[in-house]
Order: structure tokens, then C-alpha cells, then sequence
């Protein structure tokens, strides 16, 4: 496979995650935002699980690369 | 809904950074695009788990997500019989018995192994039926997406429709199939962790599913329902007056289950395309088998949120309400009103995103799927037969700029005259409802003939506009219902009960005039023709030489006892 569409994957969501992280540890002293998600920092949340997501991805994909270019 | 959303520069940096990645995939994959074959069935070189999480992604478009959450809330529980009866069954099917005749064909589309199977009138209908539904498919997206962006975000309707088609045409021009198959699983991945949240905050704020249960008792026993009508999934169909879609439980076996559900799954060409697409025989009959393995969870991201939005506008408390519309509420708009009632500023365009993704992907797919019957099954084969593979992949990628532009025309069409997609639907539905009777005919009975399969599918496609023709749904208000041949001879408690019973009779009538009139006439396909084709004349696959685990029949199995399991629990 020419391009392992895990390291995209896994980049956008890392990206993202710490994006989602960052923004919701900022807005950690605005509960008004919060108000909605029932007083839960859901940015938070959310952008770790992207972070933990992505950084698998990437993970994986760099690995099967690495091993790839060994046998080469 | 009157107020729209407010957003945050989080959210359009979120929004600014998926469209990128979807580009960039486009254009790191074109350098590969080098033959016809590259582009129109991506190689043939994709591992399972893409082409398996592809094929239930191109399904998973935002009409799809919408939907099904609009179902939730109308009927609840039971539209996981969409998934658990009308689909995983099927997908089962594809994979362990149909898929060696697709792959092992060398057939490069649905339509063209119809060819090979039978002869090139059946091929003809089918191809050229395939190629308009998928170019309005594809409009019916967009047109979908611009008036939700309208709604919502107070964007421009025009604009919102040329940037979507602009994205959707330089990412499948650049890379093909292959392109629209890796943006297929981002968008998977998109979905289930930007929709998660909402499932989540949703429960958490009704008391978890007992609360659900409990809140939804109550919608049910007003309306005059047994308690679980709107949280079970077999025992409110014991009879359709049990249960708010009006359905019973043989039509929906027979009906959604078998007819309609094997239908789609293992002979529309936009799915099948996908495990075509696999790099080997084995990775392409685990593909709709590894697809089944999350498509059975899906329900609860996209079901359970419907349940959930309608327990709320049960409870005055809750200060949440489905807008009404002509006297019901306006189901559709549950998941935007969910995302703006539970999701604050990041996570908000996180679902934004997800659903964008989610109505792209359903113009890709079906674009990347109509410039492949395009140009094999109806340029190749009636305009311009003979040319060189360049020709071919020139052409390919001008079936997908003029199909988009097919599809902008369509989005339009649609926005001026509803009902004209409404009917377009309906004719489609009636094509679309005898063609698996062909196909099961086709591969498992070496003595259909091309007549036969020709003249059933065209009786099927008859007998299903007739059917439909002659009854109607209770209180059926305009024709595009049914009953336009004159006064309706049976009433049906719902309009989904007759669309089911439609696809009955579609399917026995093709079944019984391909045999009949392949009975009748000579079989024009010699036996080494139809090696490969047919179940009786196809050497068996022998996978002796892998482990047990590996074989796509274990796959199976487990994805069968999941579903048994999850049927009873919600019994």
C-alpha cells in the first residue's frame, strides 16, 4: 500500500485533540459554556480521546513503516 | 429550528483542518492514479479493515444518520431492526456466498458481472437505472447539506452547494475510488467520537437507560402502546398494531430482512464497489464482515439519541422540544437540535464537522461509484469500445466532473419541485426491489437465462409499481403514496408496511417469471462461460491452508452470536 492511511488519520486526530484539549482547559473557569453539557467540560473529554485515538494510529502506522523500510 | 448556532473560531478551525486533511489525501494519493484501473477500482490493492469500514461508511451518510435518529424518535428501539435484521443478515450473506462470484469474476462492476452472467440488455437496464439513481443520490446530499448549512449557520444556500461539490470534486478527481474510500474511514472514525459525546451527555441527563425506559413507558402508554413499545424490538411487532411503525413480523423478515435488506447490500453496486475494491479474495469476502462488526453498535449512536430527544419533548421539565411541523413534529431535525442543546462551543463544530464529512461522503461515493458504470459499463461498452486505457481513465475522470455537475443540477431540482425527487425515489424503489431475486437466481441456478433474467427483473420492476398502485398506507393524503390505479383494494397500518410488502411481491414476481421464462428459453452461455459465475460450475474456495480464525466463516460467527446477543437483551 503506497499510503497508509493510518498517519493521516492519526495526525488529523492528534492535531485535533490537543486542539479540543487545549481549548477546554482555557475554558475551564467558564461554566456558563458548560452550562449545556451539563456542567461537564466535554472539550476535555473528548479531546483526549482524539489525543489517545490519534496517537494509536500514528503509532500502529509509523511502526508497520519502520518495519517496512528494515526488510527493504 | 428559529435560533441558529453560534460558533466559535474553535469551531471553524476544526472545520478548516478536516476539509484540509480531505484534500490532502486526494492529492497525495493522484500520483498513483496511472490507469483506468487505478482510479475507477482503486487497484484492487486495499487492506480489509478500509475496505470493511468503507463499506459500511458509504452507507453511514448524513441522510442515513439523520434518518435513522428521526426514526428513533418516531418508532424508538425497534429501527435497530434497520441494522440487526436489515442489514447484518445480508452482509453475512455477501460475504461468505456471493462475494467469490464478484471478485473471482473479474467483473470490475455489479452491472458488468450481469453481463458476463447473462447478457448485455440485462446488463444495459441495470447499468443505465444505477448511473441516474446515484448522480440524484448524490444531489439529494448536497441539497440536504446546503439547507441544513441554512438552517443552522445562516450560510448562503448557492455558496454552501458549489463549496461542498468543489471539495467532494477535486478529492475523488485527484485520487479515485481509492480517495473516496480513505475519506470514507476518516469520516467513520469522525462520526462515532464527534457523536459520542452526545450520547453520553443525553443519558447521563435522563437517568441512563432506565430513566429512557421509564420516561418513554409513559409516551408509549398515552398513545395506547404496551410499556416497552418504544424500547424493545420483538415483542412490539408480535402484530402491527403493537407498535407506533405499524409494521409485524413476518413483513419485516420477509420484507425488510430479506427483500429489501439483501437487495441493497448484495447487488447496489455503491457498497459492493467497496469490497470489489479489496486487495485479495479473502480481505474482499471479510469485508462486509468487518463491516458488520461496528455497524451492529451503530444504533446506539444514532437510534438512541432519537429515543433520547423524544423522551425530552415528552418531559415539559426538560426545556427541550422538537419543533412542529403541519401538525407532527419535524423529526428530522434531531440530531442538529441535539448537537445544539447538549454541545457547547469545540465539541459543537467537532459535530458539525462529523455530519458535514458524513453528507460528502455520500456524494463521493456515489460519484466514484457512477464514473466506474459510466465508463466501464456504458462508454466501454456502447459508445466508445476499443480505446486505449488512457482514453478510459480520461474518461473516468470526466465522468466525475460532469456527474458532479449532473448532481449541482439535481440539488437545485430538488429545492424547486420536492416532489419531483419524491417520485424519482419511488421509481427507483421499484427498480431496486426484484433485483436480488436475479442475482440469487443467477448464482446459485446455473440454468437462468439472459431472457429470463431480462424479462423478471422488468415484470418485478411492474409488479411493484402495480402493487404499489393498488394500495395505500392509512391516511394517505397525496399519490406518491400509492393507490394512483384507481380506489386502493388494501390498506396498509403504515406506509413502511407497504413499502415491505411491495418488495415481497416485486421479489416473488421476478423469481417466478425468471424461472419460468428461463425454462422456456435456451441457456446462450457455454459451461466454461459461466465458470466462476455460478455456484454449481465454481471450483470451492479452499482456505485448508489458513488457521480457523482467519477464515471468513469464524468472522461470521461471531458477528452472528453478537447479534443474537444484542437482540435478546433488547428482546
Amino acid at each position: 500500500m503506497e499510503v497508509d492511511i493510518r498517519l493521516p488519520i492519526g495526525f488529523m486526530f492528534t492535531l485535533l485533540g490537543l486542539l479540543l484539549l487545549i481549548f477546554g482547559l482555557t475554558t475551564v473557569a467558564d461554566p456558563e459554556l458548560y452550562q449545556r453539557s451539563l456542567e461537564i467540560n466535554v472539550n476535555i473529554w473528548s479531546g483526549t480521546l482524539m489525543l489517545v485515538f490519534g496517537g494509536l494510529m500514528l503509532l500502529f502506522g509509523l511502526r508497520a513503516k519502520r518495519s517496512k523500510n528494515n526488510i527493504t | 429550528m428559529d435560533t441558529a448556532f453560534t460558533l466559535g473560531w474553535v469551531d471553524y478551525v476544526i472545520m478548516v483542518v478536516y476539509f484540509v486533511f480531505v484534500l490532502g489525501i486526494g492529492y497525495a494519493l493522484k500520483r498513483y492514479m496511472k490507469s483506468s484501473a487505478d482510479f475507477l477500482t482503486g487497484g484492487k490493492s486495499i487492506p480489509a479493515w478500509i475496505t470493511g469500514l468503507a463499506f459500511i461508511s458509504t452507507n453511514l451518510g448524513a441522510l442515513e444518520v439523520m434518518g435513522m435518529a428521526a426514526s428513533g424518535a418516531k418508532y424508538g428501539m425497534i429501527t435497530t431492526h434497520f441494522y440487526w435484521i436489515g442489514a447484518i443478515p445480508a452482509m453475512i450473506f455477501l460475504g461468505l456466498f456471493m462475494m467469490p462470484f464478484y471478485y473471482g469474476s473479474k467483473a470490475r462492476s455489479v452491472p458488468e458481472y450481469l453481463k458476463l452472467r447473462f447478457d448485455e440488455k440485462t446488463r444495459g437496464f441495470n447499468a443505465v437505472s444505477f448511473a441516474i439513481m446515484t448522480i440524484f443520490a448524490s444531489g439529494i446530499s448536497m441539497y440536504a447539506l446546503a439547507m441544513l448549512m441554512e438552517t443552522l449557520l445562516g450560510w448562503n444556500f448557492t455558496l454552501s452547494i458549489f463549496i461542498s461539490a468543489l471539495i467532494v470534486l477535486i478529492y475523488t478527481y485527484l485520487g479515485g475510488l481509492k480517495s473516496a474510500i480513505y475519506n470514507e474511514v476518516l469520516q467513520f472514525f469522525l462520526i462515532v467520537i464527534g457523536f459520542l459525546p452526545l450520547v453520553f451527555l443525553g443519558l447521563i441527563s435522563i437517568g441512563g437507560w432506565e430513566g429512557l425506559t421509564k420516561q418513554l413507558a409513559e409516551v408509549a402508554t398515552n398513545q395506547g402502546y404496551a410499556p416497552g413499545a418504544y424500547t424493545e424490538t420483538w415483542k412490539p411487532v408480535a402484530s402491527a398494531a403493537d407498535n407506533p411503525m405499524g409494521v409485524e413480523w413476518f413483513g419485516l423478515i420477509m420484507g425488510l430482512g430479506f427483500v429489501l435488506s439483501f437487495g441493497y447490500w448484495c447487488t447496489n453496486f455503491l457498497v459492493v464497489q467497496r469490497a470489489m475494491a479489496a486487495g485479495s479474495m479473502s480481505a474482499a469476502r471479510k469485508t462486509p464482515l468487518i463491516g458488520a462488526l461496528p455497524k451492529m453498535f451503530i444504533p446506539f449512536l444514532v437510534i438512541v439519541p432519537g429515543m433520547i430527544a423524544m423522551a425530552l419533548t415528552s418531559d415539559p421539565d426538560s426545556g427541550f422540544a422538537l419543533p412542529v411541523k403541519g401538525g407532527s413534529y419535524d423529526y428530522d431535525k434531531v440530531i442538529p437540535m441535539m448537537l445544539g442543546y447538549y454541545f457547547p462551543t469545540g465539541v459543537l463544530g467537532l459535530g458539525l464537522t462529523a455530519l458535514m464529512a458524513s453528507f460528502m461522503s455520500g456524494m463521493a461515493g456515489n460519484v466514484t461509484a457512477f464514473n466506474t458504470v459510466w465508463t466501464y459499463d456504458i462508454y466501454q461498452s456502447y459508445i466508445s469500445p476499443n480505446r486505449s486505457d488512457k482514453h478510459y481513465l480520461w474518461m473516468g475522470q470526466m465522468a466525475t466532473v460532469f456527474g458532479i455537475l449532473v448532481s449541482i443540477g439535481a440539488a437545485f431540482m430538488a429545492k424547486l419541485f420536492n416532489n419531483v425527487m419524491d417520485f424519482l425515489q419511488l421509481i427507483f424503489a421499484f427498480i431496486n426491489a426484484p433485483l436480488f431475486a436475479t442475482f440469487l437466481l443467477g448464482m446459485f441456478w446455473r440454468r437462468t437465462t439472459g431472457h429470463g433474467a431480462f424479462f423478471g427483473l422488468l415484470s418485478g420492476t411492474a409488479a411493484a409499481a402495480i402493487h404499489h398502485g393498488l394500495t395505500q398506507p392509512v391516511g394517505a393524503t397525496s399519490l406518491i403514496k400509492g393507490g394512483w390505479l384507481g380506489t386502493a383494494i388494501h390498506t396498509y397500518p403504515s406506509e413502511m408496511a407497504q413499502n415491505f410488502w411491495t418488495a415481497i411481491f416485486a421479489f416473488c414476481t421476478c423469481l417466478v417469471i425468471t424461472i419460468i421464462i428461463s425454462l422456456l428459453t435456451k441457456q446462450n452461455k457455454t459451461k466454461e462461460e459461466l465458470t466462476g459465475l455460478v455456484y454449481s460450475l465454481t471450483p470451492r474456495i479452499r482456505d485448508e491452508n489458513r488457521n480457523w480464525y482467519q477464515r471468513p466463516q469464524f468472522l461470521a460467527v461471531i458477528v452472528a452470536i453478537i447479534t443474537v446477543i444484542l437482540s435478546i437483551i433488547f428482546w
